[in-house]
């Protein structure tokens, strides 16, 4: 745990300037429940970083705890050098949008998102000609007048963006803010607050259960598990280097595959492949798309391969793929991800590469 | 979806309740309010309009329902001024406590009018625990007797007794505005003291008004709290329909009276909720 968590932040400072926020060893307890434990993690300038987790894995509570809502029983968050967690919430450059947006109800859209310049006393000029620029920019100018109440899920989502937007944080923190739209909307809201990100330069830490969000926005994601970082690395990373069984199966689908390495080989079931691992029991994961049906007919794609024969037990249709369930004469079940096809049947020639299977830490308990 | 015999009897009931208890009386009332009373004392059911013209005409009315206003304002504001700051700190920062301080507040509600009248009465007269206490310390020579008697004694009474009820609207309102709210208000960098009067206040105007209102028109048609501790000075207008139904025994005069009250009240009340309904946002 703590290696990875060492290696994951020396690789997060690539940029080699100081990182924008850090948290640093924030724990949190509500009475005797501990929900958060140990958490570190650095955020770097113009960051898209996620906070990916089951519910009541703690990711909610950690982005309390940098907006000021909820004070961490030990632990310290920095702004650059400014420390931040003893101070209230209103005096952090944080903004928030909420989950449920959090509008103010007696309030128009513009007097909305001119709320935090009001406050701010700034001069009326700037303030009209900022809303003006916010409102422009999440495309709600007509509804400048609008009570919340009267627009709809979508838009109140623009405007929170917006509202949080006008005040030029250096980090806005968004808790699932898009868990209240539905699906197709949901898909379109990812695309404009990743290209709405990169366009203002802010950092973002992002809250969600969905890890297909996760996957598609993120520069970074940091997986939280009952409180604690299970790992944090980029996308592409994280799906492809899982580092324990958990985010191996929270993250996409896997195999899991338990086997036992002795001189350089590792047997699992009724395969081996090579390995540079030490002896001992090791614990792989393979994605479904890593497996290759093969044709006979062509012979094999690499010299370097696992092939083995397993019989088709069960066939679901997604679409763009097929996903198959089968069983090796030996009882090893593996999920495969093919072509479409409309009968899968009988027994297949299956092979994978080694280097897609990824020794994974187990995890106390499978999902 | 129901049957004719399940809707007769379940809307019959209370229809006839209202029927009796509430329409005919103000009908009666209404009628009362165009007759007169003969020399020989006995209605006369002929139709005038001479009890409305005594009642504007005759200075006593008109004056003590202006103080009975007055009063009632007085009870409002100092209704509104202890009800919300306790509301506010019972809604937002009583914690673990306030289920507790909830119940000492509802708790006098469940004492009789009448004791609480008769203990202010022990508090403040002449030989009262408030004078013997400031003459023990020697703050005062002589017994203060604006205490009691006094339109003061009135209004602070109606105040201890209508609080609750200015209070409790108040309170309503307040755990009605969604906490995010005030989060959201923190966050965009507005101090404590900003969100209460940016957020906080406007979203209780609802509750504030039906409290106002609560306080006001319960206070205006008081009568115990006059008789038992307001003296000569302190009378209002329902002392004045009391005594004109019972010894003055000239009910038109009282009816007019009444049904003045009345319009009085509905006018109001037709106006608060008119005013809450511009102030809520749901």
């Amino acid at each position: 745990m703590a290696t990875t968590t060492e290696a994951t932040l020396a690789r997060s400072s690539r940029v080699g300037a100081q990182p924008l926020l850090s948290v640093r060893n924030i724990a949190k307890s509500f009475g005797k429940n501990p929900v958060l434990r140990d958490i570190s993690l650095e955020i770097a300038e113009s960051e898209f970083l996620t906070i990916l987790g089951e519910s009541g894995s703690g990711k909610t509570t950690l982005l309390r705890i940098i907006a000021g809502f909820e004070d961490a029983t030990s632990g310290e968050i920095w702004m650059e050098d400014q420390r931040l967690d003893v101070l209230p919430p209103y005096r952090r450059r944080v903004n928030t949008v909420f989950q449920h947006y959090a509008l103010f109800p007696h309030l128009t859209v513009a007097e909305n998102v001119g709320y935090g310049l009001r406050v701010a006393k700034l001069p009326k000029e700037e303030i009209a000609n900022r809303v003006e620029q916010a409102l422009a920019m999440v495309k709600m100018t007509a509804y400048a007048r609008s009570k919340p109440a009267k627009i709809s899920g979508g838009q109140q989502q623009r405007i929170a963006l917006a509202r949080a937007l006008v005040n030029r944080p250096r980090l806005l923190l968004l808790d699932e803010p898009l868990s209240a739209l539905d699906a197709n909307l949901r898909r379109q809201m990812q695309v404009e607050l990743k290209s709405l990100q990169r366009e203002v330069g802010i950092s973002f830490v992002f809250v969600t259960h969905d890890q297909e969000e996760a996957m598609v926005m993120s520069d970074r994601i940091a997986l939280l598990r009952r409180g604690e970082l299970e790992q944090i690395a980029s996308p592409r990373e994280i799906y492809g280097r899982p580092a324990t069984a958990y985010t191996a199966q929270f993250i996409g689908h896997t195999n899991l595959l338990p086997g036992e390495v002795k001189g350089g080989v590792v047997r699992c079931h009724s395969l081996d492949w090579p390995v540079g691992l030490p002896d001992g029991p090791v614990l792989f994961s393979l994605r479904p798309e890593s497996l290759r049906v093969v044709n006979s007919a062509a012979g094999s794609a690499g010299v370097n391969v696992v092939r083995f024969r397993a019989r088709v037990c069960h066939q679901a249709f997604h679409g763009s793929t097929e996903l198959l369930q089968v069983e090796c004469a030996d009882g090893l079940k593996l999920s495969i991800r093919t072509a479409t096809r409309e009968n899968w049947s009988g027994d297949l020639e299956l092979e994978f590469s080694p280097q897609d299977a990824v020794a994974v830490r187990p995890s106390e308990e499978r999902i | 979806m129901f049957s004719r015999a399940y809707r007769a009897a379940i809307t019959v009931p209370p229809l006839v309740w209202v029927a009796v208890f509430l329409l005919v009386p103000y009908a009666l009332l209404f009628c009362y309010s165009f007759w007169s009373v003969s020399v020989s004392q006995t209605i006369v059911h002929s139709w005038t309009l001479d009890n409305y013209r005594d009642l504007f005409r005759v200075n006593v009315y008109l004056q003590t329902l202006f103080r009975s206003m007055w009063i009632a304002a007085r009870v409002m504001v100092f209704s509104l001024l202890l009800g919300y700051p306790l509301a506010y700190y019972l809604s937002f920062h009583a914690g673990a406590r306030k289920e507790l301080f909830y119940q000492l507040v509802i708790i006098p509600l469940w004492v009789s009018y009448l004791v609480r009248a008769y203990a202010w009465k022990t508090i403040l007269g002449s030989d009262g625990v408030l004078n013997t206490l400031l003459q023990y310390v020697h703050v005062t020579q002589h017994p203060l007797d604006f205490l009691l008697y006094s339109p003061f004694a009135v209004v602070l009474t109606l105040t201890h007794i209508y609080t609750p009820f200015a209070f409790l609207p108040i309170y309503a309102s307040l755990e009605h505005i969604p906490r995010n709210l005030v989060e959201a208000s923190h966050d965009l960098g507005a101090s404590p003291f900003q969100t209460f009067w940016r957020v906080i206040l406007p979203l209780s105007i609802p509750g504030v008004l039906a409290g106002a209102t609560f306080a006001f028109v319960l206070s205006l048609g008081d009568f115990l709290a006059p008789l038992l501790l307001g003296g000569p000075s302190g009378i209002m207008i329902s002392n004045i329909v009391v005594s004109l139904f019972g010894a003055a025994y000239n009910w038109p005069l009282g009816a007019a009276i009444s049904l003045c009250m009345l319009l009085l009240v509905l006018a109001l009340i037709y106006l608060s909720e008119s005013l809450e309904k511009k102030w809520s946002f749901r």
